[in-house]
């Protein structure tokens, strides 16, 4: 078996797991790194979402095998970014934030739709975020805070 | 002082944003096992023999023979087991607890149990019931022999699935004979009382702690308990971290779900008035009572909702099916009465051939009317103010005439509804006797020492900020921590939208207590319990008197446009009007009306779940579908002030109230927008296609 090489969180590492473990079970149990959560386990829901090269991805259908050579980049790492602050004031001042379940995967959704479309439209945002389940807000609150965030945050993206 | 619904960011919102709050499944310790559950596959049966293969070393097996004490999950109704004994009742009840030190093993060890079954003959029908209640208000007898003209229907409503997006879960620590449950769990007493029955040991031998908890929506009322005292018994045996954590699937297939509902309702009409309503609810408990008897309760109670109906005549049954039991879900049996009862209002107008509008609005409560069990509706109700400002909102005259032109497939519905806040009857005097402490320490800083969990709806934020400004201190200085039953007194179960009102407001009184005796640099608590207000007076076999000491109250108004082709709804708009007496922060309350509303109008038209033969065919989120940000639309609403007496800063409950309205809502507006009467929910395009296919031969 060779040995799986990634930037995970800006760091290369190594390691020596099945290829055909799931990102999600990489992450969280051997980097124990545990803001992805596993909320459905088949990609239905985006609460394991991290990035990969930049783009959202579900970590749960992810085999490791597929992250060789690649950069991975989970909430404990975007959370010390700019971009993140941004996110975040969005996210508090419009109520964005309830149980929290979703809400790392929501993070890392929006930091990917900025990315791709810096200023979206409601319809834009919503289709964004529409691979990110969340049972306690409505989803309201949140498209607001992309709105805000994209507008507090211009230039950043 | 500033306004108490001012709103301040959340406490907990940095760590959740950033992925560092601590929810049961992040919890990972050394020498950590793992459990699972070996189920039933029938939906009834008598087990035959249990054939476990040679143990691989560290693997071990639980099941009803290791109980130590009594083999039922403590909660109202003593029914349900906590491993199936001789007999099986539901597909997915749980028979034995495989324990193991990885996962892999685990599954091996699971898929090898063989458990041998005598399959018996289910009942999915509604026949034998667990529960029967009624209760009378005026004569009803006398109005339906003098009404002008009687008017039936009857009106079903489906499962709904909580659909927490965390899992069930619970990691299970031992140390020193002390069994520690570390859980996602909405009542931490419910669970540890669950413990004390189950094992049978001593008060200080369990202690229940609330982990994060990644919504719950009623979910984790009761149904925590039952996977505590399995877990409880392995690692009691074993003295070792053991994790149970379910995956989707499995939550999905043996939790708690809303009750399926069937509800005939009669009207006896005089003058173009409602004079009686006779009404019997029929729940369909699953296999076993559990919570059933409560739920139905609700439901009953809320039969005449928001209109004032002078005579009355309400039964209803719960009944046994083999099949998964139903449980609480945000609502708690009210969703299924007040879409059934703001359906046949709707309905009985457009019978009458009068406006559904008007004639609804001239039956509506005020204040000093009595309610459906002749207590009295003593504070003021806002609710003319409230529809009125709504329409406005809505634009929904001018929308509801326009809709009614043919061929449009665009329909507006409206809902308005009350909640009473608080647990039903005398539960909170006589069963929950809620206690909260205030313990100051020598710096000066307080903490809140209550059972209340944080789910998301913000009590951490809300119940800090009823304590800082109560005592006059910076918001850092008072201190909330998870609960956990080893530091906090019983202040009762996180439900029932009893939080903010009744905890809140022990916390205020104790707050206030704390600033009389404050004595600078000195340690020491304080204490508040319950005490009923003493004009509340409630009796619990006839149903009669105040059912609740307060009620919120709300309206929705629901847009839909319907293509004419699919069938498919697509709702436009929302706007809503609620008085929860007083917001104790502005955006939470908005927080709770967005994702309440979501919830309620799904169920009305979306959320799908069903069995056959007593396996759900809903087994996961791509089978059951919750609404994304695509189906959710926009909303306004609105919090209007109405302050309580015996609410803190006036606070009334807020939690379940979005949920209540909105089936009838998108009901109603999809009834307008297709032109068919809709007596069942969800109103999927299957349905609708039925509806147009059945009405038009
Ligand atoms: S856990 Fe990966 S999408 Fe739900
Ligand atoms: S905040 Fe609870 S699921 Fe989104």
């Amino acid at each position: 078996m060779k040995a799986i090489e990634f930037t995970l969180n800006d760091e290369l590492v190594t390691v020596d797991l099945q290829p055909h473990m799931r990102l999600l079970d990489v992450l969280r149990e051997h980097f124990l790194l545990t803001g992805p959560k596993e909320g459905c386990g088949e990609g239905e829901c985006g609460a394991c979402a991290v990035l990969l090269d930049g783009h959202i991805v579900n970590s749960c259908l992810l085999p490791l095998a597929n992250v060789h050579k690649r950069h991975v980049t989970t909430i404990e790492h975007f959370s010390r970014s700019k971009r993140y602050q941004v996110i975040e004031e969005a996210m508090i001042y419009e109520g964005g934030v309830q149980c929290g379940i979703c809400t790392p995967g929501m993070v890392i959704a929006i930091e990917s739709l900025l990315n791709k479309d810096p200023n979206p439209s409601d319809a834009a945002i919503r289709i964004g975020l529409s691979g990110n389940l969340c049972r306690c807000t409505g989803y309201n609150m949140i498209v607001k805070a992309v709105k805000r965030a994209a507008s507090k945050g211009e230039g950043l993206w | 002082m500033k306004n108490i619904s001012d709103s301040i960011p959340k406490v907990d919102a940095h760590e959740k944003l950033s992925g560092s709050a601590k929810y049961v499944s992040d919890y990972m310790l050394e020498d950590m096992h793992y459990a699972k559950t070996v189920r039933s596959p029938h939906a009834k049966a008598k087990i035959k023999a249990i054939h476990i293969p040679t143990l691989k070393p560290g693997v071990h097996v639980f099941g009803a023979k290791d109980i130590p004490a009594k083999n039922h999950v403590n909660m109202i109704f003593d029914d349900w087991p906590v491993f199936a004994e001789e007999t099986v009742n539901h597909v997915g009840e749980p028979v034995l607890l495989v324990v193991a030190p990885d996962r892999k093993l685990l599954k091996e060890t699971v898929d090898a149990i063989q458990v041998e079954y005598d399959p018996l003959t289910p009942e999915f029908s509604l026949k034998a019931f667990a529960v029967h209640k009624a209760f009378k208000k005026g004569d009803a007898e006398k109005a339906f022999s003098e009404a002008d003209e009687i008017i039936e229907e009857t009106y079903e409503t489906g499962y709904q699935e909580q659909a927490y997006i965390e899992p069930q879960g619970f990691i299970g620590t031992y140390e020193d004979g002390k069994t520690t449950l570390i859980g996602s769990i909405q009542c931490p007493y419910y669970v540890k009382n669950a413990l004390l029955v189950t094992l049978g040991c001593a008060e200080n031998e369990v202690q229940v702690i609330q982990a994060e908890v990644g919504g719950a929506f009623g979910g984790k009322e009761e149904f925590p308990s039952l996977m505590a005292c399995q877990l409880a018994i392995a690692v009691r045996t074993l003295k070792k971290p053991i994790k149970m954590i379910y995956e989707r699937e499995e939550d999905m297939a043996v939790t708690t779900k809303r009750h399926p509902s069937k509800t005939r309702m009669r009207a006896a009409i005089k003058d173009g008035r409602v004079q009686a309503i006779e009404a019997h609810v029929s729940l369909d408990a699953g296999a076993y009572t559990g919570l059933s008897g409560v739920v139905l309760s609700r439901a009953m109670l809320a039969v005449s909702s928001a209109y004032t109906i002078p005579n009355l005549d309400v039964s209803g049954h719960a009944y046994i099916t083999n099949t998964v039991p139903n449980g609480a879900f945000r609502g708690f049996g009210a969703p299924q009465m007040i879409f059934a009862i703001e359906m046949f209002m709707h309905h009985i107008g457009k019978a009458l051939g009068d406006d559904p509008y008007h004639f609804r609005r001239k039956h509506l409560v005020k204040q000093g009317d009595l309610t459906a069990t002749a207590g009295i509706y003593r504070d003021p109700i806002l609710m003319d103010k409230m529809i009125d400002k709504a329409t406005a909102m809505a634009d929904y005259h001018k929308k509801v005439h326009a809709y009614n032109a043919p061929d449009v497939y665009r329909g507006i519905g409206m809902s308005w509804f009350l909640h009473g806040c608080g647990f039903t009857g005398s539960g909170e005097a006589e069963h929950i006797k809620s206690k909260v402490r205030l313990r100051k320490d020598e710096a000066n800083r307080v903490h809140i020492l209550v059972a209340a969990v944080d789910m998301g709806q913000g009590a951490k934020t809300t119940l800090r900020k009823v304590v800082a400004h109560v005592l006059k201190l910076p918001l850092d200085q008072v201190i909330f921590d998870n609960p956990d039953t080893d530091r906090v007194p019983d202040s009762g179960p996180t439900v029932a939208s009893r939080t903010a009102m009744i905890v809140g407001g022990l916390l205020a009184r104790a707050a206030e207590k704390l600033k009389t005796s404050w004595e600078d640099g000195v340690a020491y608590t304080v204490e508040e319990q319950y005490k009923q207000p003493d004009y509340i007076k409630w009796d619990e076999d006839t149903m009669q008197g105040d059912a609740y000491p307060a009620y919120s109250w709300g309206v929705n108004i629901v847009e839909v446009a319907v293509d004419p082709v699919t069938y498919q709804v697509d709702v436009i708009g929302i706007w809503s009007v609620y008085d929860v007496g007083k917001a104790l922060d502005e955006r939470i309350i908005m927080g709770q009306a967005d994702g309440g509303q979501a919830q309620g109008v799904a169920y009305g038209y979306l959320e799908v779940m069903a069995h056959k033969q007593g396996v759900l065919q809903h087994k996961n989120m791509t089978d059951y579908i919750i609404p994304t940000s695509v189906d959710m639309a926009p909303t306004e609403n609105v919090v209007i002030d109405n302050p309580y007496a015996f609410g803190p800063y006036g606070a009334k409950g807020a939690g379940e109230l979005s949920l209540v309205g909105g089936a009838p809502a998108v009901a109603q507006a999809i009834e307008q927008a297709i032109g068919k009467k809709i007596c069942k929910i969800p109103a999927t395009p299957e349905h609708i296609e039925e509806l147009m296919r059945r009405e038009s031969h």
